[in-house]
Formats: C-alpha cells, sequence, structure tokens
C-alpha cells in the first residue's frame, strides 16, 4: 500500500467524474465557469478530507448497522460548516454556488469514500485518498468549466482570452453545453484508458 | 437488547458531538455574516442612491408593508429607496432595487436577484438595460416594452424578463406615489 498511488488513483485511475461518474449534479450545474468549478471543487475536497478523516477515526466504534446514519450526521456537519464560513467569508461564491453547497451532503463522491475506503482503511490512507479523490473532482470541475466559460463566454476566469469579435456560443453555458462537454470529456478519458492497456 | 442500546448511544453521541460543533460554528460566523448582509445591502443602496450622508440601510420607513431606505444629505430627504419584486421572470424570481428622488423621479435601478437565462435574459443586469430607466416618472411613461407599444426596450431573443422588470418597477412607483405622503410627511423635502 503506498500513499501516492492512493492519491494519484483519484486523479486519474479512478477519477470520481470521468471514471466513477459520481456526484453528476454539481458537476452538471456548477460547472458553468472556472470560479465556479474551483469553488465547488475546493468544498467538497473540504468535506471529503475532513468526513474521511473522522468516518475513519470512528470506524472501529460505530455498529455496521447504524453506520450510514453516522456517516451522513458527519457529512452534513463538515458541509454546514463550509456553508456557513463561506456565507461569512466568500459570499460572492456562495451566492453563485447557491443551492448546491447544502447538496454536497448527498454528493455520493463522499458518502461513496467513507463506505468503500475510510471505514475500512487506517486514517492515514484515508487522508490520501480523500486528498486523491478531491483533487481529481477539482480537476474535473476546473475542466470541464474551462471549456465551458472559454466557448459559451470567450473568457477565462473573467479574462477575455479571445477578440472582442468572437461570438460566445451561448448553449456551452446553458445545460446541454454540460452534457456536451462531459460527454465528451468522459469519452476521451476512456479512449487514453484503452491505449494504456 | 443490548446491541439496541449500543445503537442508541453512538447515534445519539454522534448527534450530540455534532450539534455542539455546530452551535459553535455557528456562533463564530455570525458576525461575519451579518457583516457580509449590511454590505450587500450598502452596495445596492449606494447604486441606486449615490448622494447621501446619512446611513441609508438603518433610516428605514416601513409604509403598508414595504420597507423604504431613505438617503439624506444634511438631514433633508434627496432620495428614497425600495425592493420590489416579481414572479413573472422566465426563471422566477426577480428581485429589484429601486432609488427615486421625492418627486418620483427613478435615479437608478438594480437587479438583486435574478434566475434569467445567461446571455439572453439575464443581461437586464446590464447597465445597457437598467440605464433607460433612470429620469423616468409614473406619469408620461408608458410602463410596457416595446413590443407591447410601451417605452422600454426589450431584449433580443428575451422578451419576459424586460416584461417582468418594467412591470416590477411600475407596481414599485406606484405603492409609492400612494405612500410618499407618509414618507416625506412632516421633513422638509429638497426638492
Amino acid at each position: 500500500m503506498s500513499i501516492s498511488k492512493e492519491f494519484i488513483k483519484g486523479i486519474w485511475k479512478e477519477n470520481p467524474i470521468f471514471v466513477l461518474v459520481l456526484g453528476m449534479c454539481p458537476t452538471l450545474a456548477v460547472t458553468t465557469n472556472v470560479e465556479n468549478g474551483i469553488g465547488m471543487g475546493l468544498a467538497a475536497t473540504f468535506v471529503l478530507l475532513c468526513s474521511n478523516i473522522v468516518v475513519s477515526l470512528v470506524r472501529s466504534i460505530v455498529p455496521d448497522r447504524v453506520r450510514i446514519p453516522t456517516y451522513i450526521v458527519i457529512i452534513a456537519s463538515f458541509v454546514t460548516v463550509v456553508d456557513l464560513v463561506m456565507s461569512g467569508y466568500f459570499r460572492e461564491l456562495h451566492h453563485s454556488l447557491g443551492l448546491f453547497i447544502p447538496l454536497i451532503v448527498v454528493n455520493c463522491i463522499i458518502l461513496g469514500r467513507a463506505e468503500a475506503f475510510a471505514s475500512k482503511n487506517s486514517v492515514f490512507l484515508s487522508i490520501f485518498d480523500a486528498l486523491g479523490m478531491g483533487a481529481g473532482f477539482t480537476f474535473a470541475l476546473v475542466l470541464l468549466g474551462s471549456i465551458r466559460e472559454l466557448f459559451g463566454n470567450g473568457t477565462i476566469l473573467g479574462y477575455p482570452i479571445f477578440g472582442g469579435g468572437y461570438e460566445p456560443v451561448l448553449v456551452m453555458i446553458l445545460p446541454p453545453g454540460a452534457f456536451l462537454t462531459l460527454g465528451l470529456l468522459t469519452g476521451l478519458f476512456s479512449v487514453f484508458e484503452k491505449r494504456k492497456r | 437488547m443490548k446491541e439496541i442500546a449500543k445503537l442508541l448511544v453512538v447515534l445519539t453521541g454522534v448527534c450530540v458531538v455534532a450539534g455542539l460543533i455546530l452551535s459553535f460554528v455557528n456562533e463564530a460566523t455570525t458576525d461575519a455574516r451579518a457583516y457580509q448582509d449590511r454590505l450587500e445591502m450598502l452596495n445596492a443602496l449606494n447604486m441606486v442612491l449615490p448622494e447621501h450622508d446619512n446611513e441609508p440601510d438603518k433610516d428605514i420607513m416601513d409604509v403598508s408593508g414595504v420597507s423604504y431606505y431613505v438617503s439624506r444629505v444634511k438631514g433633508s430627504i434627496n432620495g428614497i429607496a425600495f425592493i420590489t419584486s416579481t414572479e413573472k421572470g422566465y426563471g422566477g424570481l426577480i428581485k429589484i432595487i429601486v432609488g427615486v428622488k421625492p418627486c418620483g423621479e427613478i435615479i437608478g435601478i438594480g437587479i438583486l436577484q435574478q434566475k434569467e437565462t445567461p446571455g439572453l435574459g439575464a443581461k437586464i443586469e446590464g447597465a445597457r438595460f437598467r440605464d433607460q430607466y433612470k429620469g423616468k416618472t409614473l406619469a408620461g411613461v408608458k410602463w410596457s416594452v416595446k413590443k407591447d407599444g410601451g417605452d422600454f426596450d426589450q431584449i433580443s431573443g428575451a422578451t419576459i424578463s424586460p416584461r417582468a422588470v418594467t412591470a416590477a418597477v411600475k407596481d414599485g412607483l406606484e405603492k409609492f406615489s400612494v405612500n410618499k405622503a407618509k414618507i416625506l410627511g412632516g421633513t422638509d423635502v429638497n426638492q
């Protein structure tokens, strides 16, 4: 068991978005621009890291039959912490992510890692699993956000990339653009994976 | 029985700890959140009440269910802001702040909340759309979009959002003209 293996797998081999296909709802909804992608990615990574640590710590004292409610309480508490802190210190981001912050509670990636990894592994490994999965999630959101913001708005992080004459492809920042981009990227990812084998 | 007791103890314990942590975080961020709320309100008010030496977010008059934020220079009223809203936007609720001079002429409008289509209806947030309301009064202006025979430009590809905004601003102005006497009553009008 190596640390780097647990970390890297989240970014590439078991990327939560492109390979595990988990947490689709926030992925499709908030990636209209890069900034939202970074904000959502970091918020989810923070929750994932905290919940993985705590779930791993309590794994020997929580009876099997109540493990899911316990995980949900743990996850929901950290999400509420993120929600309160963001509302107090990052108001703009809080507005643009809106409802999707409380919805991190039901993000399958977080409960999924608690159940599949943190409840069976040491705190140390769980930390790297969370960081890897979080990085993979953030990477995927930023990639989607970049493509959609670039073509849908002509900017990256608000800076114009194309000249003034560029007519934005509006559909890219509308819901269909999210599905199109996600579909193409997921396809590309599996092509790369097949080549490697 | 023993197992059930254990389940109870663990779940209760987890919830108690979670509750304690959350009440602590809630307490610790209360000031920061209140500050952000005030900052947001002040930014919105500054957008539509550019000149004032008082604190319009604390100088509030509630008349028939509407809060009027009063802007003053050396004590005399030079503007009033109010929030008006509509459910008739393409994406539902649109909240608009309107600043008017005491005579009822619009100083400016700002969009506080909207869920219109990005790139289309959401252009109601842009200065180009909002500025056409400047200087307008309730009387002498046809309060609808040009497509409906009024005086306000719609946005190409999105008529619903401008229509909703125009109707909401008109509604706010009508309420203001009814409540005007009560708001301005007794104070000298700087107009």
